[in-house]
């Protein structure tokens, strides 16, 4: 199969880079993990990347992404250092959350990647929030919501679609359909197993992806960037695609079939898009080796670094609970229009 | 100065704060063309216009959060939840996410939130609309929890809270709405965190806060005509609790009884009277007493309802029998 695409080669290959970050980023995780150096809850992303790297492709800089705790890899495509995330699972005053949020609760305001949050479809409303704050400011950015197939049961999804319909607001609703919430198959439940079509129920546009195929996904969330930065509302994108390991560290994986892992195999998106890349000549094999050798040392600087950093000082604990309260300053100023900017 | 009602009072900081700042908005069911089910958004929608008046679908946790979302986005959101009773439906926005999303990534983001929310029971509204839920939300460190009394408190808190850069549970009552009081005009505000003395006494301290600073009020002026002059505490704010102003009265009066409208366990009176131990029990000449509804799903029977609450004659036996 061609590959369809305008992009640029150095455009192609850094897709094919940052899927390749991400799955060996999560493979260090993994080791680092059985060494004793992470604990809590880590869900590694790995057989996922195409969707993130995909989407967040996308999208802007300046475009909030927002996400659930399967999210090391949505972080590193946004843009955010593997050094810091990988301190951060350490539990390091270095990392993004300064150490105190741990694998399911990466945040980096400055790369706008809102945070990792750990209840399932708990960030959809936060989404909405977001994409109401902007219309409300008159800006153009968009907000990112990523979430899996298990929230889709939750009320939260139903209130935010509905919402974010209503009030017309600039957020892309993805979700990755992995095939299963811990043990539970989709079509255990899930009454309607097609999850694009949920969207019909609040008149939104919705898509069905491979979510295996970086171009499809990123081809695809572009059109709904596009529709939200018109003005026309969200969208729900539901990428189809599997996770390879368990559902944390924790999970044998007792309950999928062999033969459906290996169909899922084949459609791994990293050597299928290097493959795609080598035979139609788009690049070379020393391109490809040189971008491995990159993405080694990357890894191996961020878990140096992360080795490296110091824990969080205890005397932190009680600190930044709050902010300070309002009457402990003096009263702010009056704010200058945002609504009708001069 | 003015005399305004609870419900103007909260009228009017909103409107002062919503002229002050345009990224103050208000969103909430029935706030709009309905102009709020208690009234307290009377007007806003005509003079603000439907983007900053937003009415919502019945969907608390929606509400919430993207109430939160916005004010991570920059916004300062005042969400109005119809009644406490609904805000169960939003519990895990405001806990799991409101309180947390500062502390857990580090400080980066803020989440100037209000949440408006009214409670109250003793209008024969049936079980599951007469209720408080302060305890639940003072358990939670990160929100701050503010229940005002009087209609000067209600304006001066909410403006503050509305300039604050923390999540907020504003607790009004539905019972005080009407109540008229005199409130200062433009600009004036009240901190969080600051309880205040609302009559002097000696003998005793009655630690109240909303609807039960009136029942207080009532059960001092019995004690007076038996000669027992009672002190009032008004918390104000609920969390964080103002230990200052408590212990300084306890000094004073050396006795102490908690008023609480809400269920008996696990009412914050348990709490309070624990810091007063662990801080003052030298202080103490009896042991602290607390008046507080009884554990009991509310009856719809107006005499069982009333029996279900704290009186002020209770407050009142409950003094007496103090030794
Ligand atoms: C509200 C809530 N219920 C249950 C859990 C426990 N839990 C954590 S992840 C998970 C599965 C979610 O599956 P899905 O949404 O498909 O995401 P995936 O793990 O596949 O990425 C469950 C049940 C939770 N964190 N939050
Ligand atoms: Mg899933």
């Amino acid at each position: 199969m061609k590959l369809e695409t305008q992009l640029t080669t150095t455009e192609l290959l850094n897709l094919y880079q940052k899927m390749l970050l991400i799955r060996e980023f999560e493979e260090k995780a993994a080791q680092m993990y059985t060494q004793g150096k992470i604990s809590g809850f880590t869900h590694l992303y790995i057989g996922q990347e195409a969707v993130a790297v995909g989407a967040i492709s996308a999208i802007l800089d300046h475009d909030y992404v927002i996400t659930a705790y399967r999210e090391h890899g949505q972080a590193l495509a946004k843009g955010c250092d593997p050094k810091e995330i990988m301190a951060e699972l350490f539990g390091k005053a270095t990392g993004v959350s300064g150490g105190r949020g741990g694998s399911m609760h990466l945040c980096d305001i400055e790369h706008r990647f809102m945070g990792g949050f750990a209840i399932v479809a708990g960030q959809l409303p936060l989404a909405v929030g977001l994409g109401l704050s902007i219309t409300y400011k008159k800006e153009n950015d968009v907000v990112l919501c990523l979430f899996g197939d298990g929230a889709v049961n939750e009320g939260a999804f139903h209130e935010s679609l509905n919402l974010a319909k209503l009030w017309d607001l600039p957020v892309i609703f993805l979700c990755e359909n992995n095939q299963y919430a811990m043990g539970t198959a989709v079509s255990r439940a899930t009454s309607l197993t097609n999850i694009a079509q949920h969207a019909c129920s609040y008149e939104i546009p919705s898509h069905r992806v491979n979510g295996m195929d970086v171009l499809a996904v990123r081809e695809t969330v572009e059109h709904a960037v596009r529709y939200a930065r018109a003005g026309h509302g969200p969208s729900l994108i539901e990428a189809l695609t599997y996770r390879y390991r368990g559902h944390s560290m924790a999970d044998p994986l007792k309950y999928r079939a062999a033969q459906e892992e290996e169909i899922w195999q084949e459609r791994d998106p990293i050597p299928n898009l290097a493959q795609k890349l080598i035979e139609q000549n788009i690049t070379t094999q020393q391109a490809m080796d040189q971008i491995q050798q990159e993405v080694t040392q990357i890894l191996e600087s961020a878990v140096a670094f992360a080795e490296e950093s110091p824990e969080p000082p205890l005397d932190s604990l009680m600190t930044r609970i709050y902010e300070p309260f309002s009457n402990q300053n003096p009263a702010p100023p009056p704010k200058k229009s945002l609504l009708n900017p001069q | 100065m003015p005399e305004l009602t609870y419900r103007d009072a909260l009228n009017e900081a909103l409107r002062e704060e919503m002229e002050r700042d345009e990224n103050v908005f208000i969103l909430g069911e029935d706030v709009g063309f309905y102009q709020g089910s208690y009234k307290v958004s009377r007007g806003l929608l005509s003079e603000f216009g439907a983007e900053r008046v937003k009415d919502t679908p019945i969907a608390e946790e929606v509400i919430i959060g993207s109430a939160i979302g916005a004010a991570m986005g920059g916004l300062r959101p005042v969400a109005e939840l119809m009644t406490v009773n609904f805000s169960l439906l939003a519990m895990d926005q405001i806990i799991n996410h409101a309180a947390k999303i500062h502390y857990m990534f580090n400080g980066q983001i803020k989440v100037p939130l209000v949440i408006r929310t009214p409670q109250g029971s003793g209008k024969q509204l049936g079980a599951q609309h007469s209720q408080q839920f302060e305890t639940y939300f003072v358990h939670c460190p990160g929100l701050i929890v503010i229940a005002p009394a009087t209609p000067a408190d209600a304006k001066g808190l909410l403006k503050t809270a509305i300039r604050d850069d923390n999540p907020i549970v504003f607790l009004e009552n539905q019972n005080l709405y009407g109540m008229k009081g005199e409130v200062p005009g433009h600009d004036f505000t009240l901190p969080i965190g600051k309880a205040t003395v609302f009559k002097e006494g000696q003998d005793v301290t009655l630690i109240a806060y909303s609807n039960s600073l009136y029942i207080a009020q009532q059960a001092a002026s019995e004690l007076n005509k038996k000669g027992i002059s009672a002190e009032i505490i008004d918390l104000r704010t609920l969390q964080p609790l103002d230990m200052e102003t408590i212990l300084a009265s306890v000094e004073k009066t050396h006795r102490v009884v908690i008023v609480s409208e809400a269920w008996k366990t696990g009412n914050i009176a348990a709490e309070i009277a624990m810091r007063i131990q662990e801080a003052g029990f030298d202080l103490l000449d009896a042991p602290i007493q607390r008046v507080t509804a009884k554990d009991v799903p509310m009856p719809y029977n107006k005499h069982l309802e009333q029996a279900a609450l704290p009186h002020a004659a209770d407050v009142v036996d409950t003094v007496m029998a103090m030794a």
